[in-house]
C-alpha cells in the first residue's frame, strides 16, 4: 500500500526478517539505510574518530549479513543489531592506537591512613547540574568528553553499563571477564568520573 | 564504618545489594558523615549525568551516502529468488 504522498511504507518486522532470509537485495537496503544513523550515533560513543565509528558500523553489518540466517526473531532486529555494532565497536576499540589516557589511581578518592580514613579531600558541594536545556546540552558535551578522558577498560564498562544499559551479566560476557571485574570497574569508572567533572560543578567559592 | 568503607560500598548499596546489617551501618554513616554524604550525592549525579549523556535526539537525521553504499556494497553475495533487481 503506497500513501497518498508518495512515500514508501515500511515493511513489517515480519515482513523484512522473512525478505531479508530470502535474500532480497531491498530488504537489506531498508535494514541498512533505516539502522544506520541509529548504530552510527551508538558506535560513536565508543569510537570518537569518526572513520572508526563507520568502520564499526560496516564491520557490523557484515557480521549482520552473515548472521541474518541464523537470526531467530527472539528479539527485536533493532535489538540485535544494536549488540552487533556495540561488539563491533569494542574490537574496534581494541585494535585502534591507544591514546594518552587519565591515569585512574589519581581520579579515585584519596583516605587518611588511619582508623578514621576519613576524606583527604574536601568534597566541596555542587551547584544544580541541569537548570535548563541550553546548560544540560552544555553539560552533556562536557560529560562526554570525560568519558573519552578515561582509560580503555574502564570507559568500556561505563558505556555498556550506565549509556547502553546492559546488565552486568551480559557485559561480563561481552568482555570475557568476571561480574566482580565489571562491578569494581565501573565503581572507578565512576569515581574517576566524578573527579573529572568535580572542577566543573564545584559551587564558586564565597 | 569508615570513610574508605563506605565509599567502597555505595557501588552495592545503590544496586539494593548490601545486606541489610551493613545497609543499616551505611545509612548510620551518612547521617553523622557530610563529606560522604555529598560525595554519595555526587557519586549519584554522575550517573544520572552519564545516562542523560547520549540522548536519543543525538542519532543524526541523515548519514554519508557513501558509508550507506559501502555497507551495501560488501554485502555477501547471496541467491536472489527473483535473480535480483539489477
Amino acid at each position: 500500500m503506497t500513501p497518498e504522498d508518495g512515500t514508501r511504507e515500511l515493511p513489517s518486522e515480519t515482513t523484512l526478517l522473512r525478505n531479508l532470509k530470502a535474500g532480497e537485495s531491498a530488504a537489506f537496503e531498508v535494514m541498512v539505510r533505516t539502522n544506520t544513523p541509529r548504530l552510527l550515533a551508538v558506535a560513536r560513543r565508543y569510537l570518537p574518530k569518526e572513520a572508526d565509528a563507520q568502520d564499526a558500523v560496516q564491520d557490523a553489518f557484515l557480521s549482520a549479513f552473515r548472521g541474518i540466517a541464523g537470526f531467530t526473531g527472539a528479539s527485536k532486529l533493532s535489538t540485535w543489531l544494536h549488540r552487533i555494532v556495540v561488539n563491533a565497536s569494542l574490537m574496534k576499540l581494541r585494535t585502534r592506537r591507544r591514546k594518552p589516557e587519565v591515569a585512574i589511581d589519581d581520579l579515585l578518592p584519596r583516605f587518611e591512613d588511619d582508623a578514621s580514613a576519613h576524606h583527604v579531600d574536601i568534597i566541596a558541594a555542587w551547584r544544580e547540574t541541569a537548570p535548563d536545556e541550553l546548560t544540560r546540552d552544555e553539560n552533556r558535551a562536557m560529560v562526554r568528553e570525560a568519558i573519552e578522558r578515561l582509560p580503555d577498560s574502564y570507559r568500556e564498562v561505563l558505556t555498556l553499563r550506565d549509556i547502553e544499559q546492559i546488565d552486568t551479566t551480559e557485559v561480563a560476557e561481552m568482555l570475557g571477564v568476571s561480574k566482580g571485574v565489571v562491578k569494581t570497574r565501573l565503581h572507578r569508572a565512576r569515581q574517576a568520573l566524578r573527579a573529572l567533572l568535580d572542577p566543573h560543578f564545584k559551587e564558586e567559592g564565597p | 564504618m569508615n570513610c574508605q568503607h563506605f565509599t567502597d560500598f555505595i557501588i552495592d548499596w545503590l544496586d539494593g545489594e548490601l545486606p541489610a546489617d551493613q545497609a543499616e551501618v551505611f545509612a548510620a554513616h551518612i547521617e553523622m558523615c557530610p563529606p560522604c554524604e555529598q560525595y554519595l550525592d555526587q557519586y549519584r549525579t554522575t550517573v544520572e549525568l552519564t545516562k542523560d549523556c547520549a540522548p536519543a535526539e543525538d542519532v543524526p537525521s541523515e548519514v554519508p551516502e557513501a558509508l550507506i553504499r559501502a555497507i551495501l556494497a560488501a554485502r555477501p553475495e547471496i541467491d536472489e529468488p527473483d535473480g535480483g533487481a539489477s
